[in-house]
């Protein structure tokens, strides 16, 4: 099971996708943002930080770069892929993920252990959660608010494609307390918190965060 | 050399973080009278030679693909930069031997 990470000028939790992609059984392979070739992977992960330092909007000028080419075109046959953070935003500039995400409400860079609810494990890396199961996984922002239109939000809940949802006090903003969603066949997923983050025991406050790699690494092997 | 300015702003319907924060800010200069701030951006485009309808059309496709997010900023404005508007600064590393300091 070879999993692709995707290294953009900026990323900067690629070597933590990759190595929680290893731990979790998966062998993962480094993807560079200017080649436009995904290396013969079973699934991709774009990973969080500042890519192209988010001059334009977080996300915009890496979703033009080539290998988003080849991601979007592989998401389209059904490749699983995951965005995490800044990777999130990403998917949703590339139009992969409905709706975007502007600034926190408050204003400020936030960093904390976030409570969360799974509230699809009908998707590709979400299957070996419990429906309804609250889990503790990172998060750190600054533009984490998940802003969507009304229809679409309306959508994702009717459709079942909202898949993580904050717990607690919101940490952002985010419109209906949304973490992470989904798109319309469960492929592929994008949330603000940093599940590789929480793979290994004595670093962050969980090992939730094994489940997002184990889950699509069970789907493609039994595949 | 013509230049073609874009103007975004968010939607009306997105909370706008950094016009609130300036918001906040004006009542303790003694500005009591402005009750809501957006913040939007400006780009400005260069051409080589006079601006054109193609370069309008051209820029105007740029705004939409690249400069904007149709989810969370409308578009407002795309037109060519006049001498009716204020002066813009001198773009760094502009070619040519007009720029530079006086």
């Amino acid at each position: 099971m070879r999993i692709g990470v995707v290294t953009f000028p900026g990323s900067l939790d690629d070597h933590d996708a990759r190595r929680a992609v290893d731990l979790c059984g998966g062998e993962s392979v480094a993807l560079w943002h200017r080649d436009a070739d995904l290396r013969g992977v079973d699934a991709v992960v774009i990973p969080g930080g500042f890519s192209y330092g988010d001059y334009l909007r977080a996300g915009a000028i890496s979703r033009f770069a080539p290998v988003m080419t080849e991601v979007i075109r592989a998401a389209a046959g059904g490749m699983p892929v995951l965005g995490i953070c800044n990777g999130f935003q990403i998917l949703c500039e590339s139009h992969l993920l409905p709706g975007a995400m502007i600034q926190n409400d408050h204003r400020t860079f936030i960093c904390r252990d976030q409570r969360l609810r799974v509230e699809s494990t009908a998707t590709a890396w979400t299957s070996q959660f419990e429906q309804g199961e609250e889990i503790t996984i990172v998060l750190k922002n600054q533009d984490g608010q998940f802003v969507a239109d009304e229809p679409t939000l309306d959508r994702l809940e009717g459709e079942g494609r909202v898949a993580f949802r904050y717990l607690g006090e919101n940490p952002n903003g985010s419109y209906r307390d949304i973490a992470g969603i989904t798109d319309e066949r469960g492929t592929v997923v994008g949330l603000m918190p940093h599940p590789e983050h929480c793979v290994e025991t004595g670093f962050g406050p969980s090992l939730d965060g094994r489940r997002f790699f184990t889950s699509v690494i069970e789907r493609v092997v039994s595949a | 050399m013509g230049r073609i300015v874009v103007d975004v702003m968010l939607k009306p319907e997105i909370l706008d973080p950094q016009g609130q924060a300036v918001r906040g800010a004006l009542p303790r200069l003694g500005f009591e009278d402005f009750t809501d701030v957006r913040q939007g951006k400006r780009f400005v485009l260069s051409v080589d030679g006079p601006v054109t309808d193609d370069h309008l059309a051209q820029a105007r496709e740029a705004a939409q693909t690249l400069l904007s997010n149709p989810v969370i900023e409308d578009v407002v404005d795309v037109h060519e930069l006049t001498h009716d508007e204020p002066e813009q600064a001198p773009i760094t590393g502009a070619t040519g031997s007009s720029g530079g300091a006086a």
